[in-house]
């Protein structure tokens, strides 16, 4: 459904994103991970037929988003990262208004059925301007669902939300990404770990790795990682641990936890569990750790694990 | 034609919401009703020294005009310069919409709120014509309201075009006035005053279009063609402009 190749965009001297490739599928959920000013927004508006690209070439649903732009635009729900709407206008004139411009039969039967899809209906007639910044995220979705477009490019759709709403926001993606294509950005790595069935990271205007989120992290990391916590002091754990059979890189945080690594399909927890109740510790707490997208980057970039993620 | 229309229609409702256009329908109004009162008042009191007669529909359009160069810049500021603020730009321009059928529908928007304001003016005229013996010329009236009618479409495209390269209100406010001033006033005053081009300044010069021809009562086709002209050249210029944006 998106096909991207070579793509390069510049900004006066400054280029923004270069010679990206990547494709989504049908029904794909693909993630977009990267730092801000990493090219997220760039591609997405060069996808959407906002701008044109300095050199290489989208398509999107079949069309090529320079060329055949409307074709493009007619099938692509967009929502911007400052998500436009007028503050003047009420949720219902807003979205009959992108509704007509969209040529929807029966706009008003469309637009009442986004509105429950986003659970907006019971203020369909507030103006946008009283609405929190929450509702106004699930405006702009409902704008961006109306024609039941066949490709939905979200940028950042969860910024700024309260974490009961970006639960909310995030079902709805779900739901939504089910039977269609869905591009997304975030820079919250749990999110893409949630939604996305595969996941670009972008750094710089360059994609460093490519791949489901499960396999990136295991391939990052080539381990997995669990913190250790006990009642009271802990002085002699890392030892403890350590001396367990399969155990690596055991290290104190600074909080008193003690974090360690094991490879993936080598669970030594059991064993490290008996190991630390065996040597008098009260056991309170062991989990697994999620990787930041600080520590991916971090790693990437010191190691230049992208390069070879990128490569395969 | 369908999405020109659409845009048109929502700016169109938009005036009727926003303080700023009723500020200017109704100082407008105000400014014109104290000059007409005032036009009769005079008339009226030197109506033996003036043998050529009674007060036609000039007394309206004359202010009328002036008034739109000072406050047709305050109608047509937002239009694009707002949507580029407030980030809709986005909105329209990955909507299936294409360039020009935006700021057509944007001037659209903006030339229906004038034609309506316009219409209520025709208040004056008809009042005059109750109380000017035997009425007023009609062939006089209709021309010099086609007049009106063709400068404020020419302002108004001038000023989409104008509001298509700012983000910010103010900024396209002063530069739309400074455009206005200079189709205005600017070439009749340079036409006058440097010894060549005369003629070709004198025709660029939106007043000698208006004061010379129709708000005398004569429709003249090439004074016609001048707004036509000017209007195609605000509209296509405010298109470049927006396409032009994608590509910054």
């Amino acid at each position: 459904m998106i096909q991207v190749v070579g793509l390069t965009k510049d900004y006066g001297a400054r280029r923004a994103i270069e010679n990206l490739t990547f494709e989504a599928r049908q029904g794909e959920v693909l993630g977009f991970l990267g730092p801000n000013g990493a090219g997220k927004t760039t591609t997405m508006r060069i996808l959407t037929g906002y701008m044109p690209p300095t050199a290489g070439t989208a398509r999107v649903a079949g069309y090529d988003v320079v060329s055949e732009s409307l074709e493009v635009r007619r099938r692509v729900g967009y929502l911007p990262e400052t998500v436009p709407l007028y503050p003047d206008m009420t949720v219902f004139d807003y979205l009959e208004f992108m509704a007509d411009l969209r040529h929807l039969p029966n706009a008003d039967d469309r637009v009442a059925e986004v509105l429950d899809v986003v659970g907006m209906a019971e203020r369909a007639d507030s103006y946008i301007g009283n609405l929190s910044k929450g509702m106004r995220q699930r405006v702009g979705l409902a704008q961006a669902l109306l024609h039941k477009p066949e490709v939905l490019i979200l940028d950042e759709p969860t910024i700024g939300l309260d974490p009961a709403q970006v639960v909310e926001v995030r079902n709805l993606i779900r739901e939504i990404g089910r039977d269609r294509t869905v591009l997304l950005s975030t820079h919250i790595l749990s999110e893409a770990q949630q939604l996305c069935d595969r996941v670009l990271i972008i750094n710089k205007g360059h994609i460093v790795a490519e791949d489901t989120p499960e396999n990136l992290q295991a391939r990052l990391f080539g381990a997995e990682r669990v913190v250790v916590r006990v009642r009271g002091d802990a002085e002699g754990l890392e030892e403890r641990i350590a001396a367990v059979d399969g155990v690596q890189d055991v290290e104190r945080k600074a909080d008193g936890g003690v974090e360690f690594r094991f490879a993936p399909g080598q669970d030594v927890r059991p064993q490290v569990a008996r190991a630390v109740v065996q040597a008098g510790y009260d056991l309170l707490e062991m989990r697994p750790v999620g990787v930041s997208l600080e520590e991916i980057f971090l790693q990437l970039t010191r190691d230049n694990v992208g390069a070879d993620a990128s490569n395969e | 034609m369908r999405n020109i229309w659409i845009i048109a229609r929502r700016e169109y409702k938009l005036y009727f919401i926003s303080p700023i256009a009723y500020v200017i329908a109704f100082l407008m109004l105000l400014i014109i009703g104290i000059l007409f009162a005032l036009a009769l008042v005079y008339y009226s009191n030197n109506a033996f020294m003036m043998p050529m007669g009674a007060p036609d529909v000039t007394i309206v359009t004359q202010p009328f005009v002036f008034l739109m160069v000072l406050s047709l810049p305050a109608l047509t500021m937002r239009l694009l310069a707002d949507e580029q603020r407030m980030g809709t730009m986005e909105l329209l321009l990955t909507a299936p919409v294409r360039d020009w059928e935006l700021v057509a529908g944007k001037w659209l928007g903006a030339f229906l709120f004038m034609l309506t304001l316009i219409g209520v003016t025709l208040i004056f005229p008809i009042m005059l014509n109750g109380v000017v013996d035997p009425g007023i010329d009609q062939g006089l009236m209709v021309a010099a309201y086609v007049g009106v009618i063709l400068v404020s479409a020419a302002f108004l495209a001038l000023g989409v075009a104008v509001s298509a390269l700012f983000s910010n209100n103010l900024a396209a406010f002063f530069a739309t006035l400074v455009v206005f001033v200079v189709f205005w006033w600017m070439f009749d005053l340079a036409a006058g005053i440097l010894p060549a081009g005369g003629e070709i300044l004198r025709y660029l010069s939106m007043q000698s279009h208006f004061y010379g021809s129709m708000n005398r009562g004569i429709i003249n086709l090439s004074d016609v063609v001048y707004f036509l002209s000017l209007i195609a050249l605000g509209l296509f210029t405010g298109s470049v402009a927006v396409e032009t944006r994608r590509w910054r």
